[in-house]
């Protein structure tokens, strides 16, 4: 889509396109690698690989292990993220065309959870939950955890179409008699849809893949999968069924991304 | 997707008590404001601001034989981290680190963003933005497993290239800008998006050839995007622990010493993530003014 007035000449074309072939080729050469991997018929790290088997994923489809973990990792996520919707979308009508004192601090406290290193978040969160909040450690302090930094990602999402959308269909609708609340239930809300669902998609992605915070905000017994993953990450024993899981990872945290930039229409494909 | 209301959607009149809390709230901005957004700011507020709060008062105070914290205050950690080398050198390892990543990833990220906003036609464009920044969001500990793979000795860059950094330094900054990568692209992605091509145009119409209207237009006008991406790649390897123990051999960052303190001496892991903290405090103060805060 080059414009008429500016045109790149052909060796500056090929010159992003080979930054693009690289990125590509960044992006994906290790993530090929952990998927091959999972085939590998040795079952410690050997490359290229020894030969080709399906033996890990049928012993990982019985790894009760990796099973627990993976049904942990749905709850908290789906509970995070209901979470975060009501709260991420109160937050956006709140910011939205509005203005008041403290503002900027708001926006500011939204983002702050995932834009300090986890770790902090992490260390400050389990530290007050065991002291001042009196909350303890448990499936709920996990939930609560990652639904503090999944509030931005519904937030961004909720804004961004708030912001295509205009204020034209609410005036109308205002206009033609309807109370804020029915325009609110019948005009925005309806378009808010794909929007709050591809927001809801990167929140559950984000709480499904997250190990920092959640190393310091689980329970023992709660081991997501990602927490699983790592503390099996260099036994000898389960190594082969770390790669399964692994390369599972890939494709099932993929999905909700993929769907979301689908959904959010906005070309950025779902913004964090 | 619009939803036309009707007026038979719109059921039956509504209780004059709905009618007059909804001309109330269009009436007051300010209680429709605070009705909006207290939920969210408790939540934050409670939660998050005050867990912050008493981090940081931790800091001041000490721990006794590796067993209980004591409320006494002092600033023996941070004089311990100012005046031992060993926690200075890792300050300024994570800062340089986090530094080369974000560097890595704004010379990667500004040609593939350019190309895929302005460049590309539609559909490439389309196709692009998925293959790049879908398995770029997957799963952040599956990434950092499959770079350890590639660095080993006898691992793929060795069999590939006969050779390999093995486990250190250049394999974490490698990684980290590996795993960030996608939150360098996406507001550069957007930020070209939003720039009108008729700038471009004007500039070649008035002289300029590509390169000079891609330093002198089209870089000035995204700076506030490579900002607000630099805020996510500075940050995350500020605290990155498990990529650097991943690939890093013996390397230590800042990370890695509050996740090593944190089980025996919260006080000290406090004070280095306090640290951490403070940079990003720095570097968010530093780049407000250009309003790149509104694109995080």
């Amino acid at each position: 889509m080059t414009t008429p007035g500016f045109r790149l000449s052909s060796r500056s074309t090929w010159t992003l396109r080979f930054f693009v072939a690289l990125a590509l080729a960044f992006v994906y050469v290790p993530l090929v690698v952990v998927v091959i991997n999972s085939f590998n018929s040795d079952s410690t790290f050997s490359w290229p690989p020894r030969g080709f088997t399906l033996e890990w994923w049928r012993r990982a489809k019985d790894s009760s292990g990796m099973l627990d973990a993976l049904r942990h990792s749905v709850t908290v996520g789906l509970a995070a993220t209901v979470v975060a919707l009501i709260l991420g979308t109160l937050a956006a009508f709140a910011l939205h065309r509005n203005r008041f004192f403290g503002k900027e601090a708001v926006s500011l406290l939204i983002v702050l959870p995932i834009a300090l290193p986890g770790i902090v978040t992490g260390i400050a969160l389990s530290n007050a939950f065991t002291t001042i909040l009196g909350v303890g450690i448990s499936v709920w302090s996990l939930v609560i955890a990652h639904a503090t930094f999944c509030i931005v990602v519904v937030f961004n999402n909720v804004v961004a179409r708030l912001r295509r959308l205009g204020g034209d269909v609410e005036e109308a609708s205002m206009d033609l008699g309807a109370t804020r609340l029915t325009t609110f239930r019948l005009v925005t809300l309806p378009n808010l849809g794909s929007a709050l669902l591809a927001g809801g998609l990167l929140a559950f992605a984000l709480s499904f893949d997250e190990i920092v915070v959640t190393t310091f905000t689980a329970p023992p017994d709660v081991q997501t999968l990602p927490l699983w993953i790592y503390s099996n990450l260099l036994s000898r024993q389960q190594a082969p069924i770390v790669n399964v899981a692994a390369a599972g990872l890939i494709v099932l945290s993929t999905i909700p991304i993929y769907l979301s930039q689908r959904l959010s229409g906005d070309g950025t494909g779902g913004r964090l | 997707m619009s939803a036309p209301a009707t007026a038979q959607e719109a059921g039956p009149p509504q209780s004059t008590w709905m009618r007059r809390a909804s001309a109330f709230l269009h009436r007051h901005d300010r209680v429709r404001v605070a009705g909006l957004v207290a939920a969210p700011l408790l939540w934050l507020g409670l939660i998050y601001l005050v867990a912050l709060a008493a981090l940081f008062v931790t800091a001041f105070w000490r721990v006794d034989f590796g067993v209980s914290v004591t409320r006494e205050w002092n600033i023996d950690n941070f004089t311990k981290l100012w005046q031992q080398d060993v926690y200075r050198t890792v300050v300024v390892r994570t800062v340089l680190v986090a530094s080369a990543v974000t560097v890595i990833d704004a010379v990667l990220a500004l040609p593939v963003a350019f190309y895929m906003a302005k460049v590309a036609g539609p559909t490439t464009a389309k196709l692009l933005v998925v293959a790049l920044l879908t398995p770029l969001w997957a799963s952040y500990l599956v990434k950092a497993f499959a770079w350890r793979a590639m660095v080993t000795p006898g691992g793929v860059l060795e069999s590939a290239f006969g050779w390999t950094p093995g486990f250190g330094l250049t394999s974490v900054v490698v990684t980290l800008a590996y795993l960030w990568l996608p939150f360098m692209v996406l507001p550069l992605y957007a930020g070209f998006q939003k720039m009108p091509d008729s700038m471009l145009e004007a500039s070649s119409d008035l002289g300029a050839r590509p390169g000079r209207t891609l330093r002198s237009v089209a870089f000035p006008m995204v700076v506030p995007s490579l900002i607000a991406g630099s805020v996510f790649t500075f940050s995350l390897s500020l605290g990155d622990y498990i990529a650097v123990k991943n690939v890093g051999g013996k390397t230590q960052m800042l990370g890695n010493l509050v996740f090593d303190r944190q089980a025996t001496d919260i006080p000290f892991a406090a004070a280095l993530a306090t640290v951490s903290v403070a940079i990003m405090v720095v570097y968010l103060a530093l780049v407000r003014r250009s309003g790149a805060l509104e694109n995080l």
